[in-house]
């Protein structure tokens, strides 16, 4: 086992494991976790419309988890980010913690903004989940 | 996998030596795709405030459920997940030729390389495939009264909510937003790969050309693993917030 160092800062070369089979168990985690997010949308399209709300949000968030868990297996695993050492793990996840707060303040607002035009402004009751919406077509002259 | 020990009381910031024990070339690849993270995330994340300011969206098992050569069969998530397999394949692959790169041996990294950049390149063909089967498809829509027929772009989205016509239920045009989040991000993913099989073949010609012998180490095979692994990671997002909810 040759362990190469690539440069002469780097003291520690860490030792490279000789085998494959962390490799093709991460393959198969990640093909299971997708085969478990395909069966849950399945389940969502063999039910549409007949779910409760609740329910339909939290399949769609147990997805999300999944997708989570795999991005993990890729970065830790494949990217071997798992194998450096704290402080370099630490300049990656810190500030990518910043989309925690980035995706509920916009999510939020989208919802915010749906709210406003359903009711103009608060001025009149949410008609949106009884009446059927029609969207104005495009204008005449932009539709070629 | 082990790791050579450590001493409890390595001075890293004391100079002479990376503090994070990683060369110069990769701390940057990390910084790049951690600033490519964002740039995805920002895309993302305004599709997904545009989603939730509309009272309908485009319901993907509706848009996304054909299959090449299956005709008019009703096959919602199949040609997604195929492309999402072909893309995780190929991530092994790339690591597989990092892995027979620590070990020196050029043959293996030579073949793992072609079989990672068969699998982009076979990712990039069912992209095509689908980007054209969007844009030249004919969906009935009512606008204005009269039945037309359409095709998804980025100036029109026949997805919208159905509404009865004639006896016939029929869907009326959707939030235009849909076209141009959907083929500007894809597009966006498509390009990352197409940039990466570039990569990868410029990896492949220089390791056929043993410089990475030459010089002693395979880690520019690494660098490009990385960026290949992230394109497969932003894929993982793309198909959870384009196809699966």
């Amino acid at each position: 086992m040759s362990s190469n160092v690539s440069s002469p800062e780097i003291t520690h070369a860490p030792e490279h494991a000789s085998g494959t089979g962390r490799i093709w168990k991460t393959f198969w985690v990640l093909s299971a976790l997708t085969v478990v997010e395909l069966a849950l949308g399945y389940f969502l399209y063999w039910k549409h419309g007949q779910l409760s709300y609740g329910l339909t949000l939290s399949t769609k968030l147990l997805i999300a988890a999944l997708t989570l868990a795999k991005a993990y297996y890729i970065v830790s695993i494949f990217m071997h980010l798992g194998d450096e050492i704290r402080n370099m793990i630490m300049t990656i996840i810190v500030p990518l913690m910043l989309f925690v707060w980035f995706i509920a303040a916009f999510l939020w607002d989208g919802n915010a903004w749906k709210n406003l035009r359903n009711t103009d402004g608060h001025s009149r009751p949410d008609k949106s989940k009884t009446e059927q919406h029609h969207i104005p077509a495009v204008e005449k002259d932009a539709k070629k | 996998m082990s790791t050579t020990a450590i001493p409890t009381n390595t001075k890293w910031w004391n100079g002479g030596r990376s503090p994070f024990n990683i060369s110069y070339g990769k701390v940057m690849m990390w910084y790049f795709l951690m600033s490519d993270a964002f740039t995805f995330g920002a895309f993302l994340i305004s599709y997904g405030t545009i989603r939730f300011s509309v009272n309908h969206w485009a319901d993907p098992n509706e848009v996304f459920n054909a299959f090449p050569f299956a005709g008019h069969a009703n096959l919602p998530l199949a040609f997604v997940s195929l492309m999402t397999f072909i893309l995780i394949f190929s991530s092994v692959t790339m690591v597989l030729a990092v892995h027979e790169g620590h070990k020196m041996n050029r043959k293996g990294v030579e073949k793992y390389m072609v079989l990672t950049i068969i699998g982009g390149i076979a990712f990039l063909a069912c992209q095509a495939w689908e980007w054209t089967h969007m844009i030249t498809g004919d969906h009935k829509v009512l606008v204005n009264g009269e039945i037309e027929r359409w095709g998804t772009t980025v100036t029109r989205n026949p997805w919208g909510p159905h509404i009865m016509h004639n006896g016939e239920m029929v869907s009326t045009p959707g939030p235009i937003a849909f076209g141009g989040y959907f083929f500007g991000i894809t597009g966006f993913h498509g390009f990352h790969v197409f940039s990466g099989v570039i990569i990868n073949v410029v990896m492949l010609i220089k390791t056929r050309l043993k410089h990475f012998d030459q010089r002693g180490h395979y880690e520019m095979i690494e660098k490009a693993g990385l960026y290949w692994h992230f394109v497969d990671l932003v894929w993982v997002f793309v198909f959870l917030c384009f196809y699966l909810v």
